[in-house]
């Protein structure tokens, strides 16, 4: 039975077009908007000039905001990486038949609303939060401790929102690893920690970098946390593109902002896969 | 020996307290959200399910409620409706550019939401659209488009080609085969992106503030907008009932979807 050629194109058509139409073509539109100007009165008027970018670096406001929202997401990343190998490692080493259950037990943060889970940390940080309450009551302060509405309240959120993906995807890295290398390894003198250093840790690697990437990526993207949890100082590049465009409704400038934010990235992406390649993402993004 | 066998126990104990730190903030939620205080905070004083008979009252949440649930539900729909196609056509075909369009399509998984809900606003906002809907629905497909993708073709790869063709080559016209053989074994996957597009879109709220209005509200974006003035038990309650609808679809999901397959062997 030969195949008709056309076939896979008559399936593909929708997909591809829904994407180019509600995707491709929109963005193209923030970036010839990104070029627009503002008039006084509010109106947008069709222009190619370079202003919008210019007083995004024309004073330190804008650019130390941006680089505020590269620190954190390295931050988040550094300590989703730290929270997230162990138990990834847990998971890979582990014969109890409890596994399956604590594997979905990751997930499940994934199907809970990224709104509940963010403002669940008031809950534990705030003046009357769990924290406090437990230290008030035993007696260790007196006035409780300002732990919401800064930098560290921020990233407790954002680790919540992305530990499960950097757990995921550092797992799935190693399970592909052959158990019998480190055994073979064991077998010929290694210690434990050595075949895990030799062995086990670089051919993690590749999950590990994936794992980082996607944390990474989509710190630089959220609003919500630092709206939430943060207080006025604490604003990423997202917050900016919320508020230009919700807020004053300033169009050219808040597609400035995004295009700024999405450059930004695809530099990030595309040296990542230069290097890396990323396919590595999206095969663990389908064990969810 | 016996210093591998502590390094172990480190391990487990390590992985426990991730757990604890992962889950205690939405634990708290379910918890206050029985607290019949007038502040959602700690202490617990008593039981009751007063907040949530005031939420049960408050007519906003329930039209975003039923404004949730109808747009999580076409949007599993649609997505799934021209994601499968895309899906079977990746995994049953070779083509040129192949490698290049699956990229093309998961790609926006990696574009930050709040840069697609700015695009798509502004690609309405210059066709002179006003917000609505339909512009919710459209946000929604695109946005789940790319894990549906995913999801449907990482269980289409276990499905073989050859239980069609046997089917055919034993006298089935392509329709029965399509009804007997192919469609049993398609469903679940499709199952599952549905399940998977209707969550998203139920919890989707960074770019769903973007394209809402007053009047196409969704429970996220009116959780948003309980919280401009301070955490509120209502919200803890809100917050429980949420969290128990997102997590028991899929646990019933995987229910159901292992019965189903039990059904499908012979």
């Amino acid at each position: 039975m030969k195949e008709k050629p056309w076939k896979p194109w008559l399936l593909l058509s929708p997909s591809l077009t829904a994407v180019f139409l509600l995707l491709i073509v929109p963005v193209c539109f923030v970036v010839v908007y990104s070029f627009w100007l503002r008039a006084p009165s509010g109106m947008d008027i069709p222009a190619f000039q370079f202003g919008n970018y210019a007083k995004f670096f024309a004073d330190s406001f804008y650019p130390v905001i941006l680089l505020n929202t590269i620190r954190v997401a390295l931050e988040t990343v550094f300590l989703c990486l730290i929270m997230g190998y162990i138990p990834a490692y847990f998971f890979y080493r582990t014969e109890s038949r409890l596994k399956p259950f604590l594997m979905i037990l990751v997930m499940l943060p994934f199907w809970i609303s990224f709104i509940i889970r963010t403002l669940s940390w008031i809950n534990i940080l705030g003046d009357s939060g769990l924290i406090n309450h437990l230290l008030l009551k035993y007696g260790m302060i007196t006035t409780p401790l300002p732990m919401l509405y800064n930098e560290g309240a921020v990233i407790m959120g954002l680790i919540q929102y992305l530990l499960p993906f950097m757990i995921l995807n550092i797992y799935v890295s190693l399970d592909g690893i052959d158990k019998s290398l480190t055994e073979a390894a064991q077998s010929l003198g290694c210690t434990e920690w050595q075949a895990f250093r030799e062995i086990t840790l670089p051919l993690s690697l590749p999950g590990v970098s994936a794992g980082c990437l996607l944390v990474f990526v989509l710190t630089c993207g959220t609003y919500l946390p630092p709206m939430i949890l943060g207080g006025p100082g604490n604003e990423m590049i997202a917050n900016l593109i919320f508020k230009r465009v919700i807020g004053t409704l300033d169009w050219p400038f808040g597609s400035a902002i995004s295009v700024i934010l999405l450059l930004l990235l695809v530099i990030i992406v595309y040296t990542y896969n230069r290097y890396m390649g990323i396919n590595q993402i999206f095969k663990s993004l389908s064990k969810g | 020996m016996k210093n591998l066998i502590s390094g172990w126990t480190l391990i487990k104990l390590y992985t426990i307290l991730v757990y604890a730190w992962m889950f205690a903030p939405i634990v708290a939620v379910v918890i206050l959200a029985f607290n019949p205080q007038q502040f959602g905070t700690f202490p617990l004083e008593g039981f009751s399910f007063k907040w949530f008979v005031k939420l049960s009252q408050n007519s906003t949440i329930l039209d975003a409620f039923k404004n949730s649930l109808v747009l999580g539900s076409l949007t599993a729909v649609f997505a799934t409706a021209i994601g499968v196609p895309a899906a079977l056509a990746f995994i049953r075909y070779e083509f040129k550019g192949k490698e290049f369009l699956n990229t093309v399509l998961i790609a926006p998984i990696m574009i930050p939401e709040v840069i697609l809900g700015v695009a798509l606003l502004l690609f309405i906002r210059w066709l002179q659209q006003p917000k609505s809907f339909a512009l919710l629905l459209i946000g929604h497909v695109v946005l789940t488009l790319p894990y549906v993708l995913l999801i449907v073709q990482a269980r289409l790869v276990g499905i073989k080609r050859e239980y069609e063709e046997a089917a055919l080559s034993l006298g089935a016209s392509p329709f029965q085969t399509f009804k007997e053989i192919t469609f049993p074994l398609l469903a679940p996957a499709i199952f599952a992106g549905m399940l998977f597009a209707f969550t998203i879109s139920f919890d989707d709220v960074t770019a769903t503030l973007f394209w809402a209005t007053a009047q196409n509200q969704t429970v996220p974006v009116q959780i948003f907008s309980m919280l401009r003035t301070s955490i509120s038990p209502e919200i803890n309650a809100l917050g429980a009932v949420m969290i128990v609808l997102t997590i028991s679809i899929p646990l019933a999901a995987g229910y159901v979807a292992r019965r189903f397959a039990r059904g499908n062997t012979p």
